[in-house]
């Protein structure tokens, strides 16, 4: 069970109480807390405790030398009129609503073809899933950023067709589809997801289609497609609060400074220049915020809309 | 063809699950490698057509497997070639091996580059050794122990799975920065130290619900506390997602670039992805031979570890996602 799943059954009762378990309980509420104890002070130090200190310093002007000073809605309304913000917004959307679907596709798509007991399938995945544990690393962007050089095996590859390709990243238009390019790469993580549950839908579905005269592609729909959707919610809730948070890929790709002409200044990018490049920490928190109502509302309206699409077998 | 469709795929995830309790923790035991009846496809293995739809799916994930390695491959040849021939040579052909690559980039920095790579050692270990203890209990506590707040606290331990980090990372910053722990290796290992990669802490509690409840029953009778029920009956019976634990918390913190970048200024404290950074930076595009040779490096201890650890992580991501 995933633990989206098990969120969203959290709020089933529980039976009546005896003496005998009360007594047992209070045996074992002193042993639990020593033993959530170090996760209890992690909760406090560094999770709870910083998300308020952040919301308050959402609302202040602070450099980290002089103490917070408090400018009420100063941040959120400078957020209004920042247009590298709204580039930055703009960049970030495209990367996880391009992004997002078409690496699940291709997960799916790689899945599908790899699920019906074919030959060599721990070869296969181990191929496609490499690039999912490689594709966070400096060291893959750096040769991301070789790839689609001016002179990058892209364009020695196209040169050769007799094709002379573009600068891919130093080409506003293209530098973000390379970048959505690298996160597709990385579809082997989702693939093995999706090809766990294609293990979990009964085979005799398929053979009471199969009576019946299905077509592959009725079965797909009717079958696949269905069975697999909590899967395909997981993946989708999942990857796009992932997909929101990417940085090392534009950060490296682009030298660090989100470039050709902002074209892959990513949201968490343009945080990082304002907190740690400028020193505008009551800035950076405001945006931090920011992007955690983003985040909140994108996995809010999965929810709502899975309701509509996700089909529950019990 | 037939022996094909009728045998379940060698090490395939299902059949090697059986064994494990992880298995029943997801209430998927049930399906073992009999789940899915191959032997009624095996009839229709010695039609012609399945045979093509084979070779043809072979083919496909021959073609975009290829594609997928291919720029990996790429680098692993450029990084022995000499500089010039990088940016002639999109095939895999070597003549004689280049090795000046790899003893440039190895001193290209301030330091050699074996001093970040154990630099970086020695965040990883810290890290794995931070998140196998305090996860390990507290996932205990979550599995089976009763305690008021029971359900709050493992409701909010879920939401701090999806909290982007960005929410907590000024506060948190400003927070090592005042106990003076910039440019020490604290503030990416103390975290892990109190569990806050809630990830693993979920994972192990769905393991350890799926261990009998009978056994440590049993060590109760004998008279054994807590303590001693999860250090002798269920730690042991913990090892695979304790190895899945430390794989991921090896290949996550061994490739943090963030985290590094943020908190590790002096060179003296790189570590491996904070130093290819200062590498890009320093060189740029002028020797791609030595920064493909030290991103090779840097990608070794990573591949290793895929290699040794495949069915682990396989079995991880299987179960709860994590990536």
């Amino acid at each position: 069970m995933s633990a989206i799943s098990e969120l969203s059954s959290m709020s089933r009762g529980k039976g009546p109480v005896t003496d005998e378990e009360k007594r047992a309980n209070r045996r074992d509420n002193k042993a639990a807390y020593i033993f959530l104890l170090p996760w209890l002070v992690g909760l406090v130090v560094i999770t709870v405790g910083p998300m308020l200190m952040s919301l308050y310093l959402a609302f202040t002007d602070y450099n980290l030398l002089q103490p917070p000073e408090w400018t009420g809605l100063d941040n959120f309304t400078r957020m209004l009129g920042d247009a590298r913000l709204h580039n930055s917004l703009r960049v970030t959307f495209t990367y996880v609503l391009v992004g997002v679907p078409l690496q699940l596709a291709v997960a799916l798509l790689i899945a599908l073809v790899l699920d019906k007991g074919l030959r060599g399938l721990p070869f296969y995945r181990s191929v496609f899933y490499l690039p999912s544990l490689l594709g966070g690393s400096v060291a893959v962007a750096i040769l991301w950023k070789q790839i689609f050089g001016t002179t990058g095996l892209v364009n020695q590859v196209l040169a050769m067709f007799g094709i002379a390709g573009p600068g891919w990243i130093s080409d506003p238009s293209t530098s973000l589809g390379s970048i959505i390019l690298l996160h597709v790469w990385t579809f082997g993580s989702p693939m093995i997801i999706f090809l766990a549950g294609l293990r979990q839908i009964p085979n005799m579905y398929y053979e009471a289609a199969e009576v019946d005269g299905a077509t592959t592609l009725q079965k797909f729909w009717r079958i696949t497609l269905p069975m697999l959707s909590p899967i395909i919610f997981f993946n989708l809730v999942l990857q796009i609060i992932g997909s929101f948070q990417s940085f090392t890929q534009a950060f490296i790709v682009s030298g660090g400074n989100g470039g050709p002409s902002d074209s892959t200044m990513f949201f968490t990018l343009y945080l990082y220049q304002k907190g740690f490049g400028q020193f505008d920490m009551g800035y950076a928190s405001a945006m931090a915020w920011f992007l955690l109502v983003i985040i909140g509302a994108f996995t809010a309206i999965n929810f709502i809309a899975s309701k509509y699409w996700v089909f529950y077998d019990d | 063809m037939t022996k094909l469709q009728t045998l379940p795929a060698p090490g395939h995830e299902q059949g090697k699950d059986g064994k494990t309790p992880g298995n029943r923790a997801r209430g998927s035991g049930t399906r073992g490698s009999a789940g899915r009846p191959r032997e009624s496809r095996g009839t229709l293995a010695f039609s012609r057509s399945a045979h093509i739809k084979a070779l043809a799916k072979h083919a496909l994930l021959i073609v975009t497997g290829g594609i997928m390695i291919y720029p990996l491959l790429w680098m692993v040849v450029s990084s022995l070639r000499p500089n010039d021939l990088i940016f002639r040579e999109p095939g895999l052909w070597l003549n004689g091996l280049e090795m000046s690559n790899y003893t440039d980039g190895w001193s290209a920095l301030s330091h050699p580059f074996g001093h970040y790579m154990l630099n970086s050692a020695i965040v990883v270990i810290g890290s794995i050794l931070g998140n196998l203890i305090s996860c390990s209990m507290a996932a205990y506590a979550f599995a089976r122990l009763q305690f008021s707040g029971k359900k709050l606290f493992f409701g909010i331990m879920l939401l701090t799975i999806m909290l982007p980090f960005h929410v907590v990372i000024v506060p948190q910053y400003i927070l090592f920065s005042q106990i003076g722990w910039v440019n020490t290796f604290w503030p990416l290992i103390v975290p892990k130290l109190l569990a806050t990669d809630a990830f693993f802490v979920f994972l192990m509690v769905q393991f350890i619900r799926g261990i009998p409840q009978e056994l440590d029953e049993a060590a109760r009778i004998d008279g054994a506390g807590h303590p001693r029920i999860f250090l002798r009956v269920i730690l042991p019976l913990m090892v695979p997602v304790l190895a899945t634990t430390t794989i991921f918390t090896f290949i996550w913190t061994w490739n943090d670039f963030f985290g590094a970048l943020i908190y590790l200024t002096d060179p003296e404290m790189f570590t491996v992805p904070v130093a290819l950074r200062a590498f890009v930076d320093s060189q740029s595009a002028t020797s791609w031979g030595s920064l493909f040779a030290m991103s090779i490096v840097s990608l070794l201890p990573v591949f290793l570890v895929f290699l040794f650890g495949q069915r682990f992580l396989i079995k991880g991501i299987a179960t709860t996602g994590i990536k």
